[in-house]
C-alpha cells in the first residue's frame, strides 16, 4: 500500500500526515507514509491541499481536513 | 442580553463606581469578550457550513474562461465563500491559470478570499456594528474586482513563472460530503479556528478596554484624525506584518476609533492587515516573477490607501 500526503509544508499539510501516520498505527497497516512538496507531483492530482493519496487514488482533498478515523476509513475503502 | 450582564456583573456584583475608569474598562471587557466570542461561534458555524458547498473545483469551472467584469465579480465573490487553506494558494493559482481562468479574475479571487475573512467581519459587527461591517465588506470586493481587473488589463501573463504553463493537470473526482459530514467539518472548524484565536482576542480586547476606560477621549484626534494626511498610509504600512493577528487588532482599533481615528484609517488599516499580508506574498513568489508580485503589492497598496482617504473625506 502506497500512501502520499500532498502539501507544500504548511500547518494543515503536517497536520494531515501526523493523522495518517497514527491511523496506520491504529489500524495494524505497514505502510510508508510519503510527504510530496513537489508543485508539478501534487498537480497530477490535485490544486487543493492538504490531500491524501492512497494506492494511486486521491481519496482526500483540502479543508476541512479528516481526523483520525475519517482517515482510517478512507484507508479502508480502497 | 450580555451587556445586562455586563453592568450587573460590575455594578451589582462587584459594587464598582459607575463612570470609573476601572468600572468602564471591566464592562467593555466583560460585554465585549462575551458577545464577540458568542457571535464567533455561530458564524464560524454557518460560514463553514455554507463552505462546505464550495470547494475550489467547482469554483474553478465556473470561472474558466469567463470574460472580464463579469468573471472578476464572481471571482470576487467565490473568493468569499470557497474555502481555502493558504498554503493552497500556489496550486489553486496553477490550477486556475491551467484552467482557463484568465490571470485578472484569479487575481480577484486572491484577493477577495483572505481579505473577506469571516473572523475580521464577527469582530468588526460585533464591535462597530453591521454598517461598518457592511462598509468593510462592499469595499474589500471591489477592492478584489478593481485590482483583479486592472492586472487583467495589464497584460501580465509573461510575469507568471513558466514551469505554471507547462504543468498537467489531474482530473480529479469531487466527493460530496454528506450532511453529517458539513456539520462536523463545521463545528470542527469552529473550535479549530477559537483555539487558535481565543487568547488574541481577550487579549486585545482587555487592550481595548483599557483604552476604553484609561486614554482620554480625543487623544488621537490630533495625531490621527480626519486631517493628520499620514495617517492612512501609515496605518497601511502598519498593517502589512499584522496578517495572523487579523481578529487581535480590530478590539484595539474600535478603542482607538473612539479616541479620534477616523474610520477611513480604521478601513484602510483592516483592509491592509488582511489582504496585504507578508506570508502570502512569500507564497506567491514561487508562482509569480518579482515583478509581477511588486505590481500587485502598489495596486493593492494604492488601492487601499485611496479607499482609507475617500472615506475620511465623506464620513
Amino acid at each position: 500500500m502506497e500512501i502520499l500526503v500532498l502539501g507544500t509544508g504548511c500547518e494543515n499539510c503536517k497536520k494531515l500526515y501526523e493523522t495518517t501516520k497514527k491511523a496506520l498505527v491504529e489500524l495494524g497497516v505497514n505502510a510508508d507514509v510519503k510527504k510530496v512538496e513537489d508543485i508539478a507531483e501534487i498537480m497530477k492530482y490535485t490544486m487543493n491541499t492538504p490531500a491524501l493519496v492512497v494506492n494511486g487514488k486521491l481519496v482526500h482533498s483540502g479543508k476541512p481536513l479528516p481526523d483520525v478515523e475519517k482517515v482510517k476509513t478512507l484507508i479502508n475503502n480502497v | 442580553m450580555f451587556k445586562n450582564f455586563a453592568e450587573f456583573f460590575v455594578y451589582h456584583l462587584l459594587n464598582l463606581q459607575k463612570g470609573s475608569k476601572f468600572a468602564d474598562a471591566l464592562e467593555f471587557f466583560i460585554y465585549d469578550t462575551l458577545k464577540i466570542f458568542f457571535l464567533l461561534s455561530v458564524i464560524i458555524f454557518v460560514v463553514s457550513f455554507i463552505r462546505s458547498f464550495f470547494p475550489p473545483e467547482k469554483t474553478k469551472k465556473y470561472l474558466s474562461h469567463k470574460k472580464e467584469f463579469i468573471g472578476n465579480v464572481l471571482a470576487a465573490l467565490l473568493g468569499v465563500v470557497t474555502p481555502f487553506c493558504s498554503c493552497s494558494a500556489v496550486p489553486l493559482f496553477i490550477g486556475f491559470v491551467e484552467s482557463g481562468v484568465p490571470l485578472g479574475v484569479t487575481f480577484s479571487f486572491l484577493i477577495s478570499s483572505p481579505m473577506v475573512n469571516e473572523v475580521a467581519l464577527v469582530m468588526l459587527f460585533g464591535l462597530f456594528g453591521w454598517k461598518i461591517a457592511f462598509l468593510y465588506l462592499i469595499t474589500g470586493l471591489t477592492v478584489a474586482i478593481f485590482g483583479g481587473i486592472v492586472i487583467g488589463r495589464m497584460k501580465l501573463e509573461k510575469y507568471v513563472e513558466e514551469y505554471v504553463f507547462k504543468i498537467k493537470m489531474g482530473e480529479a473526482e469531487v466527493i460530496s460530503p454528506t450532511f453529517k459530514e458539513r456539520i462536523a467539518y463545521a463545528k470542527f472548524n469552529t473550535i479549530d479556528i477559537l483555539r487558535k484565536v481565543w487568547l488574541f482576542i481577550l487579549i486585545a480586547i482587555a487592550i481595548g478596554g483599557f483604552i476604553h476606560g484609561y486614554v482620554p477621549q480625543d487623544f488621537l484626534v490630533k495625531y490621527a484624525g480626519k486631517d493628520n494626511i499620514f495617517a492612512v498610509p501609515i496605518a497601511v504600512a502598519l498593517g502589512v506584518p499584522l496578517y495572523s493577528n487579523a481578529a487581535g487588532v480590530i478590539p484595539i482599533v474600535y478603542a482607538l476609533m473612539h479616541k479620534g481615528l477616523s474610520l477611513g484609517t480604521v478601513l484602510a488599516f483592516m483592509m491592509a492587515v488582511t489582504a496585504l499580508s507578508l506570508p502570502e506574498m512569500i507564497i506567491l513568489r514561487k508562482v509569480l516573477k518579482p515583478k509581477l508580485l511588486y505590481i500587485f503589492v502598489g495596486i493593492m497598496t494604492m488601492t487601499i490607501i485611496f479607499v482609507g482617504y475617500m472615506f475620511n473625506v465623506i464620513l
